[in-house]
């Protein structure tokens, strides 16, 4: 399998402060990576860090293609889509403006209004509230707008930073098994950071592990799974 | 009666100007997030461009929209030069920043074409609107200008990609960002188109209150409370609230003994504060719903 | 195969040793300043000429309007576009009382703070239903309302009306060997540091952790208990209180009052000494009122008839060059010499 994103030696700043210590990552293509850690130990900068969001240094390729230090705005037109921590709602706007938002890269209007009808197929409860303001959605729903809008984009690769936060484990459980329809037939590639080390292992095929800004652990998800020592030791379960 | 119906129809006239303004200020409003204290005098800088053109012999349609077209670039290279640096700095630093703007226009427009006072010319004429002594032509043309812009503003915003983008970029840059919208850029087209309407507003507003370089500043301000009476998010509710500020301002000087000429801006803005103790997102701004 | 990389260090608890400058701790360094602050401070009246002294007084005046301000503004995060207003009403109270009333000038400060305190409580209460642009907004009202009604008729008998009240300068109590410039920069400086021992008391206290609170977060500030509406309220009247004696010291160091001198540019000029001195700091102000003080002056000086775009130009460049204010350039001098001494030294 080819790689579809490769960092080596990834290191990130906010400020003079230094939060990742070369970082070696890579998703393959079509597969689903993920990103597991405690709080505070850096998976939301890594992803911030491959979507060009704070100052690095090393090396990220995306399909070949060197991408450390080039704008966000540009990052994400090379087919990455990002679904930040928080979801990034656009709350003034309506719903179906909130995914007309994700296609904005994109010039093909008749395709945009059809992937629009599409996300709705997979959200059903977001063509309900198409015309509803986007701040007043539930978690959950907005969640699903994240990623309806990180769809629109047609990428290539998802980052998707925690999406099981605060949400309702039933509708976890949908939203995962959509990520993972998704993967499936758009041949969409993930790479997700999660805190929920059960429900990420369950979905991904390789998986990391990070700590205080380094990496400790790397292997075959089920492997981690597996592994009862790992488990109790750095996933408390 | 006939007293109180010629002063509303008086304070609707001078409303439209502040209409206008209102609606420069929550274009901008719209494209950056803040209100922009330096609108007045860039649009009084552009009606002196448009004065300039004119005296050096162009005609009045080709000044007018000459005057446009710069005022646009200059909002773009203002914001691309003089604020993209502080980009990142707080709030409190943008205001000081609009200050510094404004105090820049202000002494440069005075220094380049001096302090006196000058005439501008209507595009409209002179005399009354259909003969009737309701309401003179300029006032009558300033308020269907108004009213096109608004539905020109309205239809970009709601119905272009391009106006979505720049509304996104708004709300929200650091998403924005990560749906590939290139947020510097639309910031600096909505300063361009603030600034551009501001010049149209400037134009209207001249013949009435004649061109000197601190016209702007009491406009400025019944500009703004017209907007955030209307509400900032409603650029309908701007001009409304612009006309409201006209008639308010016409009828506290009439009708409250204590009011001479200097009080009529003092009880127009009390009254503009009432109005948000009882309903702070203004009469037709959405309250913006935030989950905790 | 599950790999772990060769060089995993686990974080080692490492405490860094206390920051010194040149080997001298951080709070040995603040007293040397503080000395030395008070050696120039009490220097100022004997080794320059009366109207240098009259300067620095009115910067001090100055600095003390904007410790008000930074109060409600930077600790608070209550917008105020209006705080001339609040030291028009100190200036007058103190006018009116001397010179209509008679009563001598050292009372006039207890009582100025008293009237804006009170003035500054009302005030704040309907502004607590006001945020942002929209609380600046109906304060730049109140700035542009004050001169107006200081102008009226129907106040006229005690405020003058456009020409104001004429002050008599105090002289130096109990016949001492000063001029009244000097004993009015001392007592000043005295009102001011009294005034500055508060406001850092106050910052420092639970009710100035309450007040930060509810300027970052008045949703979680007020699920914790703190009675938001009330220190907001309060802290409005404070404010007003320190800009208001302020005010009542600029009217007996001027001797002069009068409603132009009240208007929305005394506004503008201190939210930019605010923002030029740096937000939330208090030693700040100093700088703030320094420079709302000369550069305008600077400004004159440079070009007569560009003078207000000089002035622009010049906030611009400390906007970008010290983007958070005096306070903010300091900080971070402090924060490389702090650095560079402990890569001297590793």
């Amino acid at each position: 399998m080819s790689k579809l994103l490769e960092a080596q030696s990834l290191c990130a700043y906010y400020g003079p402060t230094q939060v990742l210590f070369g970082l070696a990552l890579d998703v393959n293509d079509g597969g689903i990576t993920t990103l597991l850690g405690a709080n505070g130990a850096g998976k939301t900068t890594t992803l911030r860090s491959l979507s060009g969001m704070c100052r690095t240094s090393g090396d990220i390729r995306f399909e070949g293609k060197a991408i450390n230090g080039r704008a966000t705005e540009d990052i994400v037109r090379l087919g990455i889509a990002h679904v930040p921590q928080g979801r990034g709602t656009f709350s003034r706007q309506t719903v179906e403006e909130n995914l007309e938002i994700g296609a904005m890269t994109r010039r093909d209007r008749k395709v945009i209004a059809a992937d629009v009808e599409r996300v709705y197929g997979y959200f059903p409860r977001l063509k309900e509230r198409r015309r509803q303001q986007a701040g007043t959605l539930s978690g959950g729903e907005q969640q699903m707008l994240a990623v309806g809008r990180a769809m629109m984009l047609r990428p290539r690769l998802m980052l998707l930073d925690e999406p099981s936060f605060g949400l309702a484990p039933l509708i976890v459980e949908e939203l995962f098994g959509i990520l993972r329809t998704l993967n499936r037939s758009e041949k969409v590639s993930m790479l997700l950071v999660e805190q929920n080390a059960a429900l990420a292992l369950d979905l991904a095929d390789h998986a990391y592990l990070i700590e205080t800004g380094r990496l400790v652990m790397e292997g075959p998800a089920q492997q981690l799974r597996d592994n009862e020592n790992i488990r109790r030791a750095y996933l408390g379960y | 009666m006939e007293l109180f119906l010629h002063q509303v129809l008086a304070g609707l006239a001078t409303g439209g100007i502040y209409a206008c303004m209102a609606l420069a200020v929550v274009m901008i409003y719209q494209a950056i997030d803040h209100l922009n204290f330096a609108q007045g005098e860039m649009a009084m800088f552009s009606t002196f461009i448009a004065w300039q053109l004119i005296q050096w012999g162009f005609p009045y349609w080709l000044a007018f929209g000459a005057t446009i077209v710069i005022s646009f670039a200059a909002g773009v290279l203002i914001e691309r030069v003089v604020l993209r640096p502080i980009h990142d700095a707080p709030i409190l630093s943008h205001v000081v920043a609009f200050i510094a703007l404004l105090s820049i226009l202000n002494s440069a427009a005075g220094f380049l074409w001096d302090w006196t006072i000058k005439s501008f010319a209507s595009p409209f004429g002179s005399g009354q609107f259909l003969g009737q002594n309701l309401i003179n032509k300029h006032d009558a043309g300033m308020i269907a200008v108004t009213i096109l812009l608004l539905l020109l503003l309205y239809l970009f915003f709601r119905h272009t990609r391009i106006g979505l983008a720049m509304r996104a970029a708004a709300a929200n840059p650091e998403s924005a960002r990560l749906a590939g919208i290139r947020v510097g850029w639309m910031t600096a087209l909505g300063w361009g188109m603030a600034a551009a309407i501001g010049s149209v507003a400037g134009m209207l507003i001249a013949p009435v209150v004649f061109l000197e370089p601190n016209m702007m500043l009491s406009i400025l301000l019944y500009g703004f409370a017209g907007a955030v009476v209307g509400g900032l998010t409603s650029p309908g509710g701007a001009v409304i609230g612009g006309f409201m500020m006209g008639v308010i301002e016409n009828l506290a000087g009439t009708y409250i003994p204590v009011v001479g000429r200097e009080m009529k801006l003092s009880i127009a803005l009390i009254i503009i504060v009432a109005i948000l103790t009882v309903k702070p997102s203004g009469l037709f701004g959405r309250p913006v719903v935030t989950r905790v | 195969m599950l790999v772990t990389p060769t060089e995993l260090r686990s974080a080692e608890a490492r405490q860094p040793p206390a920051p010194t400058i040149g080997g001298v701790a951080m709070p040995v360094w603040r007293l040397i300043m503080l000395a030395a602050g008070l050696v120039v401070v009490v220097a100022i009246p004997f080794a320059l000429k009366n109207f240098f002294i009259f300067q620095i007084t009115l910067a001090i005046i100055y600095a003390i309007a904007i410790l008000g301000l930074n109060l409600l503004t930077g600790f608070n995060g209550q917008f105020s576009l209006g705080h001339s207003a609040f030291y028009a009403i100190g200036a007058y109270t103190a006018a009116i009382m001397m010179e209509n009333l008679g009563i001598g000038y050292v009372w006039t400060i207890p009582v100025a703070a008293i009237v804006c305190f009170v003035f500054g409580f009302l005030f704040g209460l309907p502004a607590l239903r006001l945020e942002g642009i929209y609380l600046a907004l109906a304060t730049f009202a109140l700035a542009i309302a004050i001169p107006q009604v200081l102008k009226s008729s129907v106040l006229e008998h005690w405020t003058g009306g456009v020409q104001g009240i004429v002050i008599i300068k105090p002289d130096a109590p109990f016949g001492l060997p000063l001029s009244s410039d000097q004993w009015l920069y001392l007592f000043t400086v005295a009102v001011a540091i009294v005034m500055y021992v508060c406001a850092t008391n106050l910052v420092k206290s639970r009710t100035g952790r309450a007040l930060i609170a509810i300027r970052d977060h008045p949703v979680a500030a007020s699920a914790m208990g703190i009675n938001v509406s009330l220190y907001k309220s309060l802290t409005f009247g404070v404010s007003a209180l320190y800009t208001g004696v302020a005010g009542a010291l600029g009217a007996i160091a001027i001797g002069f009052v009068a409603p132009d001198s009240f208007t929305f540019v005394l506004a503008v000029a201190l939210f930019v000494g605010l923002v030029v001195g740096g937000v939330a700091s208090i030693p700040g102000t100093l700088v703030g009122g320094l420079f709302v003080l000369f550069v305008p002056n600077i400004a004159e000086s440079v070009s007569k008839g560009l003078a207000g775009a000089v002035y622009g130009v010049i906030l611009l460049l400390v906007i970008y060059l010290m983007p958070t204010g005096a306070a903010g350039l300091v900080r971070w001098m402090t924060a490389q010499f702090i650095r560079l001494g402990r890569a001297r030294r590793s």
